[in-house]
């Protein structure tokens, strides 16, 4: 099945529809979503503040991140699910949208970059240039993927 | 106020602001990037002073370090708020979500003010202890509630199924102020 096809699969699915159709519940969707996002600022802030030499400067690094993962993971978690809820209930829509993958890739190299970079070298302990670096890098990801994101609804 | 906010939306920066299809975007883009830098730093601070993270990390090291950057996300938010109000005053005035939002914004500043006055008064006793006092987990409780609500208000702003232009119950018409709800208006 070609991937325009499973896109439209997803656009009539039960679930697409049972979203399409309620009044409250796309609305509700986004509101979580963006309640989330909200938690994701702050989960990662607390690491890449640390890492620019910012905000709890008298705690190790290691232990910034030891305390702000299991939220940041929480955040990520809620994100993807509504997300794949808000997009599935437009999948047709997106399809067309060079936003929407632009979107899509943004975040597919932020979570690499987090997961497998950012996150094993904090727990390391990380200083000096290297972690200005790696904090810079999460933060314009981050930000590309909102601002694609952003532009969902204009291109 | 009514005739306060007929007159916002007849100036001209107003209108232009309203029409803008890059400018409200662009603030609104802002205002969101406001709602992480601030409510994701105060979320930290609440989770830690209600014992749930942040357990090693002494509380009055997230006041003293953490809290400034909630203070920039709050004037960003002010300030990019303001501007959203200034794009469409008569509206949101009479947004029964809006209203709500105010009042829960209200309610975060009593919070915020009782906490500093009492409740951290004696900070330097549980300042590292993992789980605070009873009260200031009170404290925290009220104030990640009322930030969800503040968000989950603003985020229905956007939605009209209570606005004064449709047919709206006794309750709602009160509410958001419909009887001086100019008829012309968008």
């Amino acid at each position: 099945m070609s991937l325009y096809a499973q896109f439209q699969a997803l656009d009539s699915s039960a679930l697409a529809t049972g979203i399409k159709g309620s009044l409250w519940l796309f609305p509700a969707i986004e509101a979580v979503h963006l309640l989330a996002l909200a938690l994701l600022g702050g989960a990662v802030l607390m690491l890449d503040l640390r890492l620019l030499g910012a905000g709890l400067i008298r705690q190790p690094v290691a232990a910034v991140e030891r305390n702000a993962r299991p939220w940041l993971i929480g955040a990520i978690a809620t994100l993807i699910v509504t997300g794949v809820l808000i997009g599935i209930s437009e999948a047709l829509k997106l399809y067309d949208k060079d936003a929407f993958w632009v979107k899509m890739a943004a975040l597919a190299v932020v979570l690499v970059f987090t997961f497998a970079v950012k996150l094993p070298m904090a727990r390391r302990g990380v200083s000096g240039l290297a972690a200005k670096v790696l904090a810079t890098l999460s933060i314009l990801l981050w930000l590309t993927v909102a601002m694609a994101g952003r532009w969902i609804g204009f291109s | 106020m009514s005739s306060f906010t007929a007159w916002l939306a007849a100036t001209p920066w107003s209108i232009q602001l309203h029409e803008s299809l890059y400018a409200y975007t662009l603030i609104e883009s802002a205002h969101v990037i406001g709602i992480m830098l601030f409510v994701g730093t105060i979320a930290m601070v609440d989770l830690r002073l209600l014992g749930l993270a942040w357990r090693d990390t002494p509380v009055s090291q997230m006041s003293a370090r953490v809290l400034p950057w909630t203070v920039a996300g709050f004037i960003l938010m002010l300030i990019t708020g303001l501007l959203l109000f200034y794009a469409i005053p008569i509206r949101t005035w009479h947004s029964l979500w809006f209203r709500t939002k105010m009042v829960l914004l209200i309610v975060a500043a009593i919070n915020i003010w009782i906490f500093h006055r009492r409740v951290e008064r004696d900070r330097a006793l549980w300042d590292e202890a993992p789980l605070p006092p009873r009260g200031a987990r009170i404290s925290a409780a009220i104030s990640l509630s009322v930030w969800i609500g503040v968000i989950v208000m603003g985020r229905m702003i956007a939605y009209n199924w209570f606005d004064c232009d449709k047919h709206q119950s006794t309750f709602v018409y009160t509410a958001a102020g419909c009887s001086t709800y100019p008829k012309d208006e968008f």
